[in-house]
């Protein structure tokens, strides 16, 4: 008989206890993300400022709290000051001279500072936030948008504006069996309740008693174990977050992800003694099975499975593996993830290790991400401490240990063969498969290898069911799936959703649309193995097979987005330069054929490409796809392939004409004087650092095109439109 | 085994040591190569070669290892090693243009190294903070949204500061 | 074993369940275009030529690593294939110099009977090319980087083979190359020079150092007595480079093809081998009797004693000192033959032709150099580089009269002849030691336990009344077994036999590149070879070397006793331990 139960509440009070002891609940926190990105925008100054300013106030009663990154890049550094009485402001693009005003004005003096609140929006402090619930998932078509409702009957009950900020909220995922459909649900901070209500009386009874009368109305509250809650406590309020649907990120940029104790006060092992207390490993791989959860990683292989053949292996010695090895160029959520809620990937990895039977887990984590490795090293020692590692886990008899092994620089890397190779401390070059890894891995010995999202998920699974899990995403992709959005949109960041969500929303309302001015031109998913969707394919679903569909792939979760001032050609060479510095040099294809891709690339892009050069670029790409050993050659000619498929004009046109419509082949570009405009200024003469650009002052000038190096030097510089770009 | 060299530092061999207590012991190079270019900024030919000795790794191999995973340095690096990020969304904002600047303004080429044993250029491959792109690093210090004018700014920077 | 029913090319066969497509489609008599590949190494998946077309899979499989499955409808040959497997030659090719006619491999290169066979006639996708130097430090093998199709069949066979893993393949992607660690010189790595790299690669990217030239100069130089002296094993493989079978006995015209190139006098390595055998049976008896340190490990495979010396030099001093048979008679050719011939040292040439690579660089050793600081053996050919001048002279060796080897050097018993053989050396030291042991004539001369083609045995004899523990093991891979046995004193023997190449000699790096289809390291081919000198061994009456006359008479008239002064300074040796150490 296990006793993990015990041993876990101990645990739990332990740590709410210290929790409780610190006095953190009454006190104000400002909480400052750390992560590699957070780092890099400024924040440890920002952080180390604070913690002066704190000190020299005093105050006991202010606490400095640092945080992995909640995802929303392009405005960190972020500070968070959470006062008990207030709720959550999230501050953008703190640089340390904004810090003095936020602690005088807000920390001490309780004012916000409205002025540099996270997307600027709240030039109004409401009292009350209120998210509903505006998932299409537990609403039919006929029914009016909870977000409406909402505001009509604040309306009618006149309650003054300026009280209530409605929030239409992605799927919470909150809502109980029974209530689905008949049911809205409302999150409303900072009192950080939840109420179900059937209808329009009931809701009218809730917003007398809460945003008129400040009281909390206890007959609608609902006691849904609502996973995401304390992110949306905190979050819930920003269009960026409101949207998505953390699962994995749920405590990223939540806890401090060095604290066991943040961990688990919000759920972190609970599933983890849940598992071992019923002692019963076919029971995990029925639920993985069940919940429909396929690899994160790229390959979307049923988890269930992979770890059933595992788990079905004689061999007494088995492992799992962590693919942390996050090489796409583009992506960053597995840094994200490691860096801002480590806990989590080990819980995972040893339900999954108790499941297949394994003794002894890697997490395999690139070399160039030292802060993720700092903390996992962190979380490893603490996990040890607490006997949530090593013999004898939760004072279970099951035993498990995890050790980190660092990649060095080699994308291929990210291919389990290769992985296992490098992980055994040699040449990363992958082998043939089968033997697949759960038949024969690492030495030998059977190996369940899943990345840091997929292993992100299963404690989760696992606290609130299988069926749970699958009640979200789409009929074959199931759960959320995390992206790293960048490129030409306002909002670049992490955003995790429901699979299934539309290219559009993801672009548009979470990420806010292109900067103004510029026009969609292709999204870019699945990185160097991935392909480009036209920007006519915005309404794609994410999910693996939509993806597939539209000749792209899910990959791992990079996500470009493209403009008009892109060009697919040189977009596509990017990709291909990458992936072929980046072969083993094993299989010929992948050596020989990607590197003649890119020549053929190198050739259209410079002007020297023929028509023929299309067909080969077909044919060799046809071929790498089909005969290359690992899934990194097999994958590779796709940025290519795709954009042949689907902008072959534009390739057309720079073999035909010489030209790049998108001037970004500086080769291809064309400067020219236009005599009718130019006033003989000199300017572009003065500027033109070849000085290829010759004409007397006041009259028009010549660009000799034979010197001309195409810097646009001179384009930019003339102030009378006087330069043509072609 | 006595070998030629002795030139490891106590806390590389340590480690040796200790790797060589567990299972797999040659499965621990990597990490030990790690720790040699973190101690010595990069692998000689004699560190490599008494890292073979001791973890008792055919030479060959380290020498494959080290030469295939990008990495390992396998020439002493300059005393500030700037690397451009050259992930797709530093691409997309212009990044060859900045690699382009900085080649330009310390005349030297990708993996080389200034004759005053200064600057030595390199490039990576996404270091993870995409939405701040173009990003540069110098050492450890990552300086986001680099323009092509800041290049000139950042190298008289290191050379100030140096005196 | 199981069975499983597959279709390949609209053909129904029943084949193991455990088989390759590649494996089942040879009983269908379909040999699938490989290159890559090699039996008996392992699989590498790596060209990518063998793919094939399964049903079910949308991508093409390599034929020689994907195992066959009840059901499997399998084409070898759709267009589809043909022209994929096409593109991928062209892609190896257009990495590949365009100077096949002026290469050593002509006519005789895996990469281009393919891209004939095939039918590569364009180049579409020609661009850059690898360049590298051509790097000739070492004695024995030339590396040419250039020509490398990065098959990685000399990676395998140095480090699954002869467990030296001096190659390995740096950098990576388009930037690979194979070379020793730190790319450095041959001459400075661990390199053994067994040349089993240049045995497999299917290309010229390994070649033995060409020392014809120096031999046509030779035999060109009217002032220089040229003789040469032949291994035991080129008889029995040199056939194999005019297209004869494998084991063809071919001692008679090979001396007439010999002496038809000019040199003035033809003798038999087997006598240096009857020579071995004297002095090392006589140091194993003292050995055994002074209770010394045992084993002796032997000494005539100069790859073998190279890796002792980079890998094992704490068990050096458990080598026999003898030199090999080649060295011994070339240190006899420079003295006792100078004298008897009234010939000057230095006026003498001496040319081994040898199995061997390895041999280049023992002649080069200068701890075998004469006292007047010549070198003992003036140049090493390998069988492949006999064949070529008998080739290049026109001579029709198939056809020519058996000749006999000169006296006194040339004559020999049969116990030299099995030299060439695994366990030869073994079983020829034992008929001598048997007889010195016991004082008795042996009337059993066949040590049978001892023979095989297998890497690697281990037996017990009794000799008068004493059980001797023997291992014998060929290939350095399983060298390293009994070695380590040794250094660990896991287990006593008295007399170990070790020769660096799988087979023995008759497997050497110097010998010719089998035909008709078949591989190097093919255990067939080496046992053909082999049953043909134990024939030669049967045929003898004088199987026993010490009863060799000449033997008898070299002692008698100018050695001495074996072992004693004068045998001592001219037939032993002694070794050096290098740098880098291997692991």
């Amino acid at each position: 008989m296990q006793q993990t139960f015990e041993f876990y509440d101990a645990l739990y009070t332990t740590m709410l206890e210290q929790y409780l002891q610190s006095g953190m609940k009454q006190k104000t926190v400002i909480q400052v993300g750390s992560a590699t990105c957070e780092l890099a925008a400024g924040a440890a100054s920002v952080r180390d400022e604070f913690a002066k300013l704190i000190a020299a106030s005093g105050r006991d009663d202010i606490i400095l709290k640092q945080t992995g990154c909640t995802g929303r890049c392009a405005r960190e550094p972020i500070v968070g000051v959470f006062r008990p009485d207030q709720i959550p402001i999230k501050y953008e693009q703190v640089t340390i001279d904004k810090v003095q005003k936020i602690f005088q004005e807000h920390v001490i003096a309780g004012r916000p500072v409205t002025s540099l609140v996270l997307d600027k929006k709240t030039d109004i402090l409401y009292s009350y936030v209120a998210t509903v619930c505006s998932s299409s998932r537990c609403r039919s078509e006929e029914m009016e948008a909870s977000e409406d409702l909402l505001r009509r009957r604040l309306q009618a009950l006149q309650v003054p504006a300026g009280t209530v900020r409605i929030f239409p909220g992605g799927c919470l995922g909150l809502c109980e069996d029974e209530k689905k459909g008949s049911h809205r649900t409302m999150m409303v901070l900072p009192d950080k309740v939840i109420y179900a209500f059937a209808d329009e009386s009931q809701l009218d009874e809730i917003i007398d008693a809460h945003f008129i009368h400040g009281r909390v109305l206890k007959k609608y509250l609902t006691h849904t174990n609502f996973i995401t809650e304390q992110f949306f406590s905190l979050y819930g309020d920003v269009a960026f977050f409101n949207k998505q649907t953390r699962l994995t990120l749920r405590n990223s940029g939540l806890i401090d992800p060095e604290s066991l104790g943040d961990y688990v006060r919000n759920k972190g092992y609970e599933a983890l003694a849940k598992i071992l207390q019923r002692n019963e490993p076919a029971y995990v791989l029925e639920q993985l099975a069940r919940s429909g959860l396929r690899g994160r990683g790229g390959g979307g292989y049923p988890t269930g499975l992979k770890w059933q053949f595992a788990a079905d292996n004689p061999d007494p010695v088995k492992y799992v593996i962590c693919n942390a090895d996050e090489g796409d160029p583009g992506a960053f959520m597995d840094r994200s993830a490691l860096e801002g809620d480590p806990f989590i990937i080990l819980e995972g990895m040893t339900l999954g290790a108790f499941a297949v039977g394994a003794q002894q887990g890697y997490i395999y984590v690139r070399a160039e991400y030292p802060l993720a490795i700092e903390r996992l090293e962190k979380a490893i020692a603490v996990a040890r401490e607490h006997q949530l590692l090593g013999a004898n886990i939760m004072n279970s008899d099951f035993s498990f240990d995890i050790e980190i092994r660092l990649g060095a620089g080699a994308f291929v890397c990210g291919e389990e063969t290769a992985l296992m190779y490098s992980v055994e401390g040699k040449r990363g070059q992958p082998r043939i498969r089968p033997p697949f890894p759960t038949e024969s891995g690492l030495w030998g010995h059977p190996t369940v290898i899943n990345n840091v999202e997929t292993w992100a998920n299963v404690p989760t699974i696992l606290l609130y069911g299988a069926d749970w899990f699958a009640n979200i995403g789409t009929v074959k992709s199931k759960g959320t799936k995390v992206f790293a959005l960048a490129g030409k949109v306002i909002n670049t960041g992490l955003v995790e959703v429901p699979m299934g969500t539309a290219l559009r929303d993801i672009i548009y309302d979470i990420g806010g649309g292109l900067p103004p001015g510029r026009t969609l031109k292709a999204v870019q998913t699945g990185g160097p193995s991935g392909g480009c969707i036209p920007a006519s394919a915005i309404d794609t679903q994410v999910d693996y097979d939509s993806l597939a569909a539209v000749g792209s792939i899910m990959g791992s979760g990079g996500m470009i987005i493209l403009d008009d001032n892109d060009c697919m050609v040189a977009t596509a060479k990017f990709f291909l330069e990458f992936t072929q510095s980046e072969s083993c040099g094993k299989c010929v294809p992948c050596r020989e054929g990607t590197l003649r891709m890119l020549e053929i690339l190198e050739r259209i892009t410079t002007g020297h490409g023929t028509e023929e050069d299309l067909t080969k670029l077909e044919r060799l790409g046809d071929l790498v796809k089909k005969t290359s050993l690992c899934g990194l050659g097999q994958t590779a000619p796709n940025p290519v392939l795709s954009a042949l498929k689907n902008f072959r004009e534009e390739f057309e046109i720079h073999v035909r004409e010489k030209r790049c419509p998108a001037h970004k082949c500086s080769q291809l570009i064309r400067y020219e004087v236009r005599t009718d405009k130019c006033v003989g200024c000199t300017l572009c003469a003065r500027r033109c650092p070849v000085g290829c650009i010759s004409g007397s002052p006041k009259k028009p000038h010549t660009i000799h095109q034979a010197e001309c190096i195409k810097c646009g030097e001179c384009w930019s510089a003339c102030k009378f439109d006087a330069i043509s770009r072609d | 085994m006595e070998t030629k060299t002795q030139s490891l530092n106590q806390a590389i061999l340590d480690f040796i040591d200790l790797c060589k207590t567990k299972p797999h012991a040659d499965s621990y190079l990597i990490a030990v190569l790690h720790k040699v270019q973190q101690t010595y900024g990069y692998l000689s030919e004699e560190h490599m070669y008494e890292v073979a000795q001791r973890l008792q790794v055919p030479t060959s191999v380290v020498s494959g290892v080290a030469t295939f995973y990008h990495f390992f340095r396998l020439q002493p690096r300059g005393k500030y090693a700037i690397s451009v990020c050259l992930g797709t969304a530093c691409f997309v904002k212009g990044a060859d243009k900045i690699l382009d600047a900085f080649r330009t303004e310390l005349g030297i080429e990708l993996g080389e190294t200034s004759s005053d044993g200064l600057f030595s250029l390199e490039v990576s491959r996404c270091l993870g903070v995409c939405a701040l792109a173009p990003v540069v690093t110098i050492n450890d210090t990552v300086y986001s949204n680099v323009t092509v004018k800041q290049v000139p700014q950042l190298i008289d920077q290191v050379r100030h500061a140096e005196g | 074993m199981e069975k499983v029913h597959i279709v390949i090319n609209d053909t129904p066969l029943e084949v193991d369940s455990q088989s390759t497509i590649m494996a089942a489609a040879e009983q269908l008599g379909i040999k699938i275009p490989r290159l890559c590949y090699h039996p008996q190494l392992s699989i590498e998946g790596a060209c990518r030529i063998c793919i094939v077309e399964v049903d079910g899979s949308k991508n093409y499989l390599p034929s020689c690593a994907t195992q066959v499955r009840e059901g499997m409808v399998v084409a070898t040959n759709s267009p589809e294939i043909r022209q994929a497997r096409r593109d991928l030659l062209e892609l190896i090719l257009d990495n590949h110099p365009r100077e096949c006619q002026t290469c050593e491999r002509d006519a005789n290169c895996e990469l281009q009977n393919l891209a004939y066979s095939l039918g590569v006639r364009e180049r579409l996708f020609e661009g850059r090319r690898k360049q590298h130097p051509i790097e000739s430090s070492s004695a024995s093998v030339i590396r040419n980087a250039e020509k490398c199709i990065l098959c990685r069949r000399c990676v395998r066979v140095c480090a699954e083979v002869q467990a030296v893993h001096n190659l390995s393949q740096l950098f990576r992607g388009f930037d690979t190359v194979v070379a020793p660690a730190f790319s450095a010189p041959m001459a400075e790595s661990v390199c053994i020079n067994c040349g089993q790299c240049i045995n497999v690669c299917p290309v010229a990217a390994f070649l033995e150092k060409n020392s014809t030239e120096a031999v046509w100069q030779a035999l060109a130089d009217p002032r220089k007595h040229v003789v040469v002296q032949i291994a035991p094993s080129i008889r029995a493989a040199i056939g194999e480079g005019f297209d004869l079978e494998p084991g063809a006995d071919m001692t008679g015209p090979t001396i007439t093809a010999l002496r038809r190139l000019g040199f003035d006098s033809v003798f038999d390595t087997n006598f240096g081998a009857d020579l071995t055998v004297v002095e090392e049976a006589t140091e194993l008896v003292k050995r055994l009797q002074s209770g010394d340190r045992l084993p002796l490990l032997t000494s005539c495979s100069s790859g073998w004693i190279k890796f002792l010396e980079h890998f094992y030099p704490d068990l050096m001093p458990l080598a026999s000192s003898c030199k090999s048979p080649m060295s011994m008679l070339s240190t006899l050719l420079k003295t006792y033959y100078s004298r008897i011939m009234g010939i000057p040292a230095q006026d003498i040439f001496v040319v081994g032709v040898m199995p061997c690579t390895a041999k280049k660089y023992e002649a080069e050793r200068p701890e075998l150099f004469t006292e007047a600081g010549l070198p003992s053996t003036d140049a090493v050919l390998t069988t492949r580089e006999l064949v070529w001048m008998i080739k290049a002279y026109g001579i029709d060796i198939v056809h020519l009269p058996s000749g006999t080897f000169d006296t006194p050097l040339g004559f020999s018993s049969g116990a030299a002849d099995i030299f060439g053989a695994t366990g030869g050396v073994l079983e020829a030291a034992l008929r001598t030691a048997a007889e010195k042991l016991t004082g008795e004539p042996l009337t059993e001369l066949n040590f049978t336990s001892v023979r095989s083609v297998e890497g690697l045995r281990e037996a017990s004899i009794e000799i008068g009344g004493q059980t001797l523990q023997v291992a014998v093991a060929n290939g350095l891979g399983n060298a390293r077994v009994i070695l380590d046995k040794v250094r660990s004193r896991e287990k006593s023997y008295h007399l170990v036999e070790i020769m660096a190449c799988p087979g023995g000699c008759i497997g050497g790096g110097g010998q010719p590149y089998p035909t008709g289809g078949r591989y190097v390291l093919d255990r067939e081919v080496n046992r053909l070879r082999a049953a043909a000198l134990y024939r030669i061994d049967e045929a003898k009456t004088i199987r026993k070397s010490h009863e060799n006359p000449y033997i008898q008479k070299l002692y008698a008239e100018f050695l001495g006793e074996p072992g004693a002064e004068l045998a001592h300074t001219l037939l032993h040796t002694h070794y050096i331990q290098r740098e880098p150490r291997g692991i």
